[in-house]
């Protein structure tokens, strides 16, 4: 914990600094006559983060915040599965989605997820990882009319079955 | 009395069966797209506008007001059960009404958003019925300066929120803020903060993507890995007794923070720039303030479901007051709304209430109707979402986060805010293990795009000179009030110091 | 059994040319979404240019003219180059279409590095323009135009205008207006023009040059008064306001409400969307609502678009030198 403390505070600031300078694109200063530029207000904010970081880093030397006491690790090697296990899925889900649609990426997801880590029967997981992206279909494209990505176009046959049957 | 009678007439049209028919309809679907996070009374109302041609003009507009209603009471069903806020104007329902949930009383939580939302709403309607076209006027004198001063005093109400870690809460603030500055300038019309010149930020930063990141996948990770995914959930349970004890419970609790949200949810609604967002926010932190304890808010007061819930509601309704008397939405619902008028061939503004009496009270008419019944739905769902409560966690976790992703896609259809989302979720689960407060994040970026333009407006309108806060009266009361709040704790926290510093640091 | 092969090749033959006549027909016949149209709108919601949007597609549902639906997309971010982008990039030319305002313009010229070229855009319709005109607080006390550029200029520098962001159509027409006159005004960015026309009402601002249809409600209730229209005939909802032409200054100046597909758009696809437009041009409810928001009936065809568009370039290049020189 006391290492993940100096290095948090450390990206933070690390965040403040290319924010004060992509601030900078625009005016940053006080225009006489008309108030702030463009850039200030992100631009002073931003500094505020980076002061903080400093107090944070001064907490951290003098251990006066209980993270910088800690010797806990951040993770533990079961947190550390679970954060590959459970944060992977969730990164392949959303980089699947740009090829077999929302809907295909979420039943895999699903199905990963209820089977692989949830350990629950397969007809339970096969059961909902099929049936709520079929609920979301009816629901987002046939109800609300709010199209979710459909992926490449090999998928388009498929879709236009089922924008046939709704529409 | 000519105003009760128009109502009667209005109440009477509400009260047809085909139009209650519309209405629990409208009600049940609104509640649902409420209820989904990413999907909020914007979604129901747009979808269904091209529907209201179906039937005819009086009919329409009762259906679309109970879609608004049902979703205004849906927002705190995610807010309570899954932690999520649906739409920004349940962000402070979260507060209380998630740790409830986490502690079995879930069905307390939802029977006191309900009911608050049902006074909310009732006493905002009896406001707009009594002083619509005067309090459009006041809304009028509502200059830059004006709502500028108000977003500070929204912050000020807040600034017992964060941790205990002091430069942890204001980085946390300043985050939120610059977050939403991120996208265009509209006054200097350039982009700005356009980080790695990649197009999706130059729609800025939604909120939803950062509360869904935070409160739906930052969340889950936490939990998961707190509890190690041994936990099954929450005993959550409902019966009919429940619910009387839970309704009398909430009589008790939650009156203050009732009474507190309908009235200033109103007043802080109606605004035009403000919204109900603000003024759930403000209720919450005034309600707080003023409470009996205001160290058990955050941890499952039922006061603090009550405040930010009666005032949501109750800023609806006037949110819709500057719609129908000045023809300016104060909300994006009302802004589709307005459209929707104009399809009907009718004209918002100054005019509406003496050429179109009908209209006008025939709509109020059926916001009364419409709240009546969003009350009896939203009950008799209860035990629908107390059933999805206890669903074994493997099973609701990954539906949360399926729920996340297709919220944070619909929200702005970007895939690049889904994977920011991706992001806020990972970056929040690290700094909350740190203890860094994310709520101050969260609140930051609702208010910040109403306070920085706010803030430049004005000092461009006095040419640079800041006295222009304090020269105009309602601006200068609304600062000053503002300024002590922020000073408040500030000078308790000095005086503390200087009087005994062993009872502080034998508290941490 | 040559009689029965004969038959056979009887009713191959009838097969194949029936199959061939489904073919036939097929490819006769006009090109059809397969899919619901990405509706692509180049502003946030609840503005006028969503309003229109949104009125175009509830006609289309209204009148049944699509077999997919037109599915609104609001693009408003950085100005409307969220929206430029997102169509200029589109995955599938023939569903991408987008409604457009004078941004569709101003956008590519003030952010060179978007890299887009607005002429490769295909051209679907023009639904109309919405003319601009100067707006007073009854308790200024203003009347005429001549009344009003003696007050500008008597504030010296003081006169207070609230428009939209710097760069869009309010800017610009009242960039024009100081420098063709030798004003000094000093100029207040909002977030829309409804925002706009409420900040005169409360006397926030001193003057505006909202669109007919924003200030239309003040304008009932007398709050507000027009000065002058930047048309170059006079609106048939204002007969008494004179045009800046009468008054001597040659300019009009408008908002246009077009349609436009993305880059690439195949032929069937954009002769498929100009129909349908124009059937929701000629429809009763887009002629009547063109009158209640007083825009201005414009009717171009795809060729007359693309040397309209050019013609703006050219004239916004101006305006906005003007503005930032």
């Amino acid at each position: 914990m006391r290492l993940g403390e100096i290095v948090t505070a450390g990206v933070l600031a690390l965040l403040s600094i290319y924010m004060m300078w992509k601030s900078t694109e625009l005016d940053i200063g006080y225009i006489r006559g008309s108030g702030p530029g463009g850039g200030a207000w992100p631009f002073w904010l931003s500094a505020i983060m980076l002061l903080c970081c400093i107090m944070i880093a001064i907490n951290w030397a003098r251990r006066t915040s209980p993270p910088s006491q800690s010797t806990e690790p951040v993770l533990d090697a079961e947190g550390r599965k679970m954060l590959i296990q459970v944060g992977g899925g969730l990164l392949v889900f959303i980089g699947l989605v740009g090829f077999i649609s929302m809907y295909g990426a979420m039943m895999l997801f699903l199905f990963y997820y209820l089977w692989f880590l949830g350990r629950h029967k397969l007809w339970l997981s096969l059961l909902i990882a099929i049936g709520v992206p079929i609920l979301f279909f009816f629901f987002f494209e046939g109800l609300m009319r709010i199209t979710l990505p459909k992926g490449m176009s090999f998928t388009d046959p498929f879709f236009n079955v089922l924008y046939e049957i709704i529409y | 009395m000519e105003i009760l009678q128009l109502l009667g007439h209005g109440l009477v049209l509400a009260l047809q069966p085909i139009n209650i028919a519309l209405i629990i309809a409208g009600v049940t679907v609104g509640l649902f797209i409420g209820a989904m996070p990413g999907l909020g009374s914007v979604n129901g109302v747009a979808i269904l506008l091209p529907i209201t041609f179906l039937v005819p003009p009086d009919s329409a507009i009762i259906f679309l007001a109970a879609i608004y209603y049902g979703a205004m009471y849906g927002g705190a069903i995610s807010s309570i059960t899954l932690g999520i806020p649906g739409a920004s104007t349940a962000v402070a329902t979260t507060f209380d009404g998630r740790p409830l949930a986490l502690k079995g009383r879930a069905s307390l939580a939802l029977v006191s958003a309900a009911i608050a939302s049902f006074v909310g709403g009732t006493v905002s309607i009896i406001l707009f019925t009594a002083f619509a076209p005067p309090l459009a006027h006041v809304a009028l004198n509502f200059g830059p300066p004006e709502i500028f001063a108000l977003m500070l005093l929204a912050f000020a109400t807040f600034v017992g929120l964060g941790g205990d870690d002091i430069p942890k809460t204001i980085l946390s603030i300043c985050l939120g803020l610059v977050f939403a500055a991120v996208g265009f300038d509209q006054i200097s019309g350039a982009p700005r903060l356009v980080f790695f010149d990649i197009s999706g930020f130059l729609h800025g930063i939604n909120f939803l993507v950062l509360a869904i990141g935070v409160y739906g996948i930052g969340e889950m990770l936490w939990t998961i890995d707190t509890t190690r995914g041994k936990i099954t959930t929450t005993e959550a349970k409902i019966s009919v007794a429940g619910v009387v004890a839970d309704t009398k419970e909430y009589a008790r609790e939650g009156w203050r923070g009732t009474t507190i949200g309908s009235f200033l949810g109103f007043f802080v609604g109606m605004l035009p720039a403000a919204g109900a967002t603000p003024g759930s926010l403000m209720s919450y932190g005034v309600a707080k303030m003023l409470g009996k304890d205001p160290s058990s808010y955050g941890k499952g007061n039922p006061d603090g479901v009550a405040a930010p819930e009666s005032a949501n509601n109750s800023a609806s309704t006037g949110a819709m007051l500057p719609m129908l008397t000045l023809g300016i939405p104060g909300s994006p619902t009302t802004a589709i709304l307005l459209g929707g008028m104009v399809i009907w061939g009718l004209t918002p503004g100054p005019r509406l209430f003496a050429d179109q009496p009908e209209f006008v009270w025939g709509l109020i008419g059926s916001f009364y109707v419409s709240n009546f019944f969003a009350l009896i739905i939203n009950l008799s769902f209860i035990p629908l979402f107390i059933w999805m409560l206890r669903m074994p966690f493997t099973i609701l976790a990954p539906l949360i986060f399926v729920l996340s992703i297709v919220g944070g896609y619909a929200a702005t259809n970007d895939m690049h805010d889904v994977w920011l989302m991706l992001i806020f979720g990972l970056g929040a689960f690290f700094l909350r293990k740190f203890d860094y407060p994310l709520a101050p994040a969260v609140l930051a970026i609702v208010l910040g795009p109403i306070a920085e333009p706010t803030l430049r407006q004005s000092l461009l309108l006095s040419s640079g000179d800041p006295m222009i806060f304090f020269s105009r009266p309602i601006a200068a009361v609304t600062m000053v009030c503002a300024i002590i709040l922020i000073l408040l704790p500030l000078f308790k926290m000095i005086y503390d110091r200087s009087r005994g510093k062993s009872a502080k640091t034998g508290n941490v | 059994m040559t009689k029965v092969m004969s038959n056979f090749a009887k009713l191959a033959g009838a097969a194949a040319i029936g199959v061939m006549g489904l073919f036939g027909t097929a490819s006769a016949q006009d090109w059809q979404p397969t899919k619901p149209v990405d509706f692509v709108i180049m502003a946030g919601a609840g503005g006028g240019a969503d309003q229109i949007a949104r009125f175009l597609q509830s006609v289309s549902e209204k009148l049944d003219l699509t077999n997919r639906p037109l599915v609104p997309n609001n693009k408003g971010g950085g100005s409307g180059a969220e929206a430029l982008i997102a169509l200029n990039g589109a995955s599938d030319p023939d569903h991408s279409i987008l409604v457009t305002l004078n941004s569709f313009f101003t956008t590519p010229l003030r952010q060179q590095n978007l890299n887009i070229d607005i002429n490769t855009f295909t051209p679907v319709a023009m639904m109309g323009v919405d003319p601009f005109v100067l707006w007073v607080h009854k308790d200024s006390g203003i009347t005429t135009f001549e009344q009003w550029v003696e007050a500008v200029k008597a504030a010296d520098g003081e006169y207070v205008m609230g428009g939209t962001g710097t760069g869009q159509e309010d800017s610009l027409v009242i960039g024009y207006l100081a420098n063709e006159l030798g004003l000094k005004i000093k100029y207040i960015p909002y977030a829309g023009g409804g925002e706009v026309a409420k900040e005169l009402a409360g006397k926030q601002v001193m003057a505006t040059v909202n669109n007919p249809a924003e200030a239309r409600g003040f304008y009932q209730s007398g709050d507000v008064i027009p000065l002058v229209a930047f048309a170059a005939e006079r609106l048939e909802t204002f007969p008494d306001v004179p045009t800046m032409t009468e008054l001597g200054h040659d300019f009009a100046y408008n908002n246009q409400r077009a349609v436009v597909g993305a880059p690439g758009m195949s032929e069937e696809a954009a002769a498929y969307y100009q129909n349908l437009f124009k059937t929701i041009y000629d429809s009763e409810e887009w002629q009547s609502y063109m009158t209640s928001e007083s825009l201005a009936p414009m009717w171009l065809s795809p060729e007359e678009q693309k040397a309209y568009w050019a013609e703006q370039i050219e004239r916004h290049k101006q305006l906005l030198s003007e503005i930032e020189g």
